[in-house]
């Protein structure tokens, strides 16, 4: 109810108070989210990283108003998250490419159009675009199943950018891919979100990823799911692949490593060796 | 070189079901011939041949009355099969009362239901069987369909919540397109069974044109040989009904066709 009310704002997507109580009241009530603020700038990168556990995919979920928090309010762009799910004001991506095996690859894209209502020649025109940005153009008629899993999750990039939405939510977008694969899917994201412009809140289990896609990471603990700390990346927005080797960056895979670390011995647990450290 | 592979994939699966069949028909002929049973206990199969040949307007005037009393029930059966499913499933209160009662019915033995529909159609009626096969072929379909229904890819159904769909959009554009393979499994195993159904129920009264009756009559005479000759027009008819819809599946799903191949 409050995020319909929410005050204009200077950041893309505003999280102010949230807490998310699953079960609540019952002997397995679990705390998912305590006590979260989070501004995000538009057209910034954001990565959210930590242990299972730590709230990360319900954020996101938050965000997406796929769930709805038991306090505190999202906005996205100024409307309450409830209305920007409505208007599509967000493009969304899974670990899983979630493509719909009877359709095309263009129909595929073009599906959140065709549930918005728009025609057909508008549609296959923003679908051509779409895979133009995603460089597979070739594949408009293929099905599916006859790409690979990156050329899948390129095309459910495509589709979730389909709209032109400003904000796109992943939910660990690589995870399924080889290490190959994931480090071009990465440079190709970076390039895309720089052609469009587009913010992203990036979920992920990966340290050197989330800092070689963010202009921030926020690492986050668990039991109860809170925001420990938010790590400012400061490598430019022009990154490539000596970005990975550079000393900069290795400073900063060594910050949110430590951060970890600090849930881990806060915890007592050995949680960073379950974090894949690559 | 691809299409060697194939051709070897395809004759590996066709030679040895037919080497097979043939050392059966075989074992069989040279088992008749060489001991004493008589024609008319066991007759050879080029006996049964001869009749199936000889006598092919007999079999296919059977065939065609019990094939297309099982087709209609068989695409009936199908159709409200999925129809009942996906009402059920929209309206839980729907699902309360038909699942026990598709339950019952599919209990009670099919000889009770065409011994009563009987007495209620006309004697040269052919629906009292027509609606025995669509009440065994309802259920068989009916139980794939509704378990297709609740098998949704979890990361589509949140693609689905992102793009804010009404409910009738995810039916249609989704959940429906994911029951099809589910569907056609429940079409395919319901196929042979409303043949079987159709046969089985001209036991119980009513014209005596269809195979069963046919079978049942000639099988207790002397020309064994026909008889099994309608038997054979039987098998025929079941073979044929596995392809079409068989087909039908390779066609209206085809993205299951690479699945399966994977």
């Amino acid at each position: 109810m409050e995020s319909q009310m929410s005050t204009p704002s200077d950041g893309a997507v505003v999280v102010s108070g949230v807490n998310k109580i699953f079960n609540q009241g019952k002997p397995n009530q679990v705390d998912a989210l305590v006590d979260i603020d989070l501004v995000v700038n538009p057209g910034e990168f954001i990565s959210l990283i930590g242990p299972s556990g730590c709230g990360k995919s319900t954020l996101l979920r938050l965000i997406a108003d796929l769930l709805q928090p038991t306090s505190g309010s999202v906005t996205i762009n100024g409307k309450g998250a409830h209305q920007a799910r409505v208007d599509q004001d967000y493009g969304m991506a899974f670990q899983q490419s979630g493509l719909f095996e009877w359709r095309t690859v263009e129909r595929n894209i073009e599906l959140p159009l065709e549930l918005k209502g728009w025609d057909k020649a508008k549609r296959r025109q923003r679908s051509a675009e779409m895979l133009e940005l995603v460089k597979l153009p070739e594949f408009a008629r293929h099905m599916p199943w006859q790409l690979s899993g990156g050329m899948q999750q390129r095309i459910a990039i495509a589709r979730a950018l389909a709209s032109h939405p400003q904000l796109l939510l992943m939910d660990e977008p690589f995870g399924a891919l080889d290490e190959m694969t994931r480090e071009h899917m990465q440079a190709e994201l970076l390039r895309i979100c720089s052609d469009t412009g587009t913010t992203v809140i990036f979920v992920t289990h990966s340290i050197p990823e989330a800092v070689y896609l963010a202009d921030r990471v926020v690492v986050m603990s668990p039991r109860p799911g809170r925001i420990t700390q938010i790590v400012d990346v400061g490598l430019g927005r022009n990154r490539d692949e000596m970005t990975r080797e550079a000393s900069g960056f290795f400073e900063r895979v060594t910050e949110v490593r430590e951060a970890l670390r600090g849930i881990e011995a806060a915890l007592g647990g050995d949680i960073v060796r379950g974090l894949e450290d690559r | 070189m691809k299409g060697a592979a194939r051709t070897r994939e395809l004759v590996g699966t066709v030679v040895p079901p037919l080497v097979l069949g043939v050392a059966f028909l075989g074992a069989w002929q040279a088992w008749v011939v060489s001991s004493k049973v008589q024609e008319f206990v066991v007759p050879k199969p080029t006996r049964i041949w001869s009749a199936f040949t000889g006598d092919f307007g007999l079999v296919r005037a059977a065939s065609e009355v019990t094939g297309l009393n099982a087709l209609v029930g068989l695409v009936l059966g199908s159709l409200l099969g999925f129809a009942v499913a996906v009402v059920t499933n929209r309206f839980r209160i729907v699902a309360d009362v038909v699942n026990p009662l598709a339950i019952t019915i599919a209990a009670v033995p099919a000889v009770v239901i065409v011994g009563v529909l009987n007495n209620m159609y006309a004697l040269d009626s052919q629906i009292p069987r027509r609606i025995m096969v669509t009440i065994a072929v309802f259920f068989v379909v009916f139980v794939q369909v509704a378990k297709g229904l609740r098998q949704n890819d979890a990361t589509q159904m949140e693609l689905m919540r992102s793009y804010a769909a009404s409910p009738r959009q995810t039916l249609l554009k989704v959940r429906l397109p994911n029951t099809m393979p589910f569907f056609f499994t429940g079409v395919r195993t319901a196929a042979p069974v409303a043949l079987i159904i159709a046969l089985v129920s001209e036991y119980f009264g009513g014209t005596q044109d269809g195979l069963g009756s046919k079978i049942s009559g000639t099988l207790s005479g002397a020309n064994k040989a026909l008889g099994f000759a309608y038997v054979l027009g039987g098998a025929l008819v079941g073979l044929a009904f596995f392809a079409g819809s068989s087909l039908l599946e390779y066609l209206v799903v085809p993205w299951r066709r690479r699945k399966a191949s994977r």
